[in-house]
């Protein structure tokens, strides 16, 4: 249970880590957080001679939000984006999910950029950057790029990556006006790897203007799966929720979960068949649909961000 | 692959590395695939710190770095330089004088074989600074990323909440003789 022999390098800054990546990117790994990587390591899953240690380079821990957008530099640990107060207001899907990953100890070091790049279909923030509409920022030598989670994610555990280049951010939308967002997963124990999992975005006409008593109608939804898909896959319900009145809900579930199970394609292992899973997630989309229905307010733009929105979060 | 290339794979690169262990610098020679854990356990003879599963799942080796609870075998030692250790020895290494979380544990009985305690103290004492009065469900919450075997965990939930309270009982006394009664009753 020990790494087989390797130099870590320390690159202090950015072009530095990009250089040594030109020169060691096919024989090394990026090492973050390490929360996925050192496991496999000590397993000795894989052996790269080189890793380019990037936790003391500087310029790749921003947090921030500006506009629109959630931006989350490659430092950025899932603990710290869980409980920052903007993210959470911006869009409160970040910290709901990062509730899931593992514990609390690998959410200190782990960073959730490094989850993006490890791409694991079991992880959940692959699928909520997925979800959102997010992307990746990346950069080499060679120059600079961005690319969309359906460019990124190849397969499971393998993205479109070059071994030169490095993911500086990412960077995640936040709702709109009328949007409602919620994760929710199933695992055999805390922390472990969820056995099925779901995150779903709900739109509805209600854009904060008065409305006078009116209720609101939803007019879309999507949702994103962990653990029953092979990549981050999202399918738009749009055409069965359209038009219902948030009171509804009921009478459109059967139709959301039947179109849910009919697009995820689980695999069965020694902790739960296929068959099993697919009926969790259908479980868990019909529970996340009737919890996001009913709640006053699921996140929505940062111009309402002073409003407790937390209070479902812990 | 020629005689050359094996050789290079077969040879141990390792590097000086400077490191801040429960606020005593080191500088040390180690090879840079050696885990924080077993610099700990064999270079610096802090044998609190147990090896368990090597993968993340125990928290057998839970140290904290910067204050925060990390997985030492899962961080390479290397990889620690530049920040401040604290394993279970700085939280307390006097059993005349056990630091609030050990005693706590004492008082809750609060394990038996003991292997996996050092690493309920290193996430307790942590978690208690965080978060001063917990709920039963914040406390379950914040040990589930450690094992035990033995206990079944009830006295470890009950040491948690002693924990709390003798962190506040602590926090008011300090209070007392230097004002600071705002802060401890956060």
């Amino acid at each position: 249970m020990k790494p087989s022999p390797l130099r870590i390098h320390r690159p202090k800054t950015i072009e530095e880590i990009l250089e040594l990546l030109s020169v060691h990117g096919t024989s090394g790994k990026i090492i973050a957080g390490g929360q996925s990587l050192v496991p496999v390591l000590n397993m000795r899953l894989a052996a790269p001679r080189n890793l380019i240690d990037i936790t003391s380079a500087a310029g790749l821990d921003e947090l921030e939000v500006v506009g629109d957008e959630i931006r989350v530099g490659a430092l950025v640990s899932h603990r710290r984006l869980e409980r920052d107060p903007a993210t959470t207001s911006a869009n409160p899907i970040l910290a709901d999910a990062l509730r899931h990953v593992a514990h609390p100890a690998i959410r200190n070091r782990g960073t959730t950029v490094g989850s993006i790049a490890h791409a694991d279909p079991n992880g959940e923030m692959p699928m909520i950057l997925a979800l959102t509409g997010g992307w990746v920022e990346v950069r080499s030598v060679r120059g600079a790029r961005s690319l969309t989670t359906e460019s990124l994610n190849v397969g499971p555990l393998e993205t479109c990556l070059e071994p030169d280049e490095l993911i500086t951010s990412a960077v995640f939308p936040a709702l709109r006006p009328g949007q409602r967002a919620g994760f929710d997963e199933l695992a055999r124990r805390s922390g472990d790897y969820g056995l099925a999992g779901v995150g779903m975005i709900l739109s509805t006409d209600d854009n904060g203007v008065d409305r006078a008593g009116a209720e609101a109608t939803i007019t879309g939804l999507k949702a994103g799966f962990v653990s029953v898909t092979d990549i981050p896959d999202i399918i738009e319900l749009d055409e069965f929720v359209a038009g219902t009145p948030l009171s509804q809900v009921s009478t459109i579930l059967d139709d959301v979960i039947s179109a849910i199970k009919g697009f995820i394609d689980p695999g069965g292992d020694i902790h739960a068949s296929a068959d099993y899973r697919r009926h969790l997630t259908g479980v868990i989309a019909g529970r996340l649909l009737k919890r996001l229905s009913r709640q006053r307010d699921g996140g929505g733009s940062p111009a309402g961000g002073s409003e407790m929105r937390q209070e479902g979060a812990r | 692959m020629n005689q050359m290339t094996s050789n290079e794979t077969m040879a141990e690169p390792t590097s000086t590395i400077r490191l801040s262990v429960n606020g005593r610098d080191h500088v040390l020679e180690v090879p840079d695939r050696k885990l924080l854990s077993d610099v700990l356990r064999q270079d610096l003879s802090l044998t609190g710190t147990h090896v368990g599963c090597e993968h993340g799942v125990c928290g057998a080796c839970t140290v904290q770095l910067d204050g925060d609870p990390i997985r030492s075998c899962l961080i390479f030692a290397a990889s620690a330089q530049d920040h401040e250790v604290t394993t279970v020895e700085g939280i307390g290494d006097d059993p005349e004088n056990p630091s609030d979380v050990q005693q706590a544990f004492i008082d809750s009985h609060g394990l038996q074989c003991g292997f996996c305690t050092p690493g309920f103290i290193t996430t307790i004492d942590a978690f208690v600074d965080e978060n001063p009065d917990p709920t039963e469900e914040e406390a379950r919450e914040a040990i589930s990323g450690n094992l035990c075997r033995c206990t079944g965990y009830q006295n470890i939930v009950k040491a948690v909440h002693r924990t709390a309270e003798l962190r506040a009982a602590c926090g008011k006394q300090h209070s007392e003789t230097d004002e600071e009664a705002s802060e401890a009753n956060r």
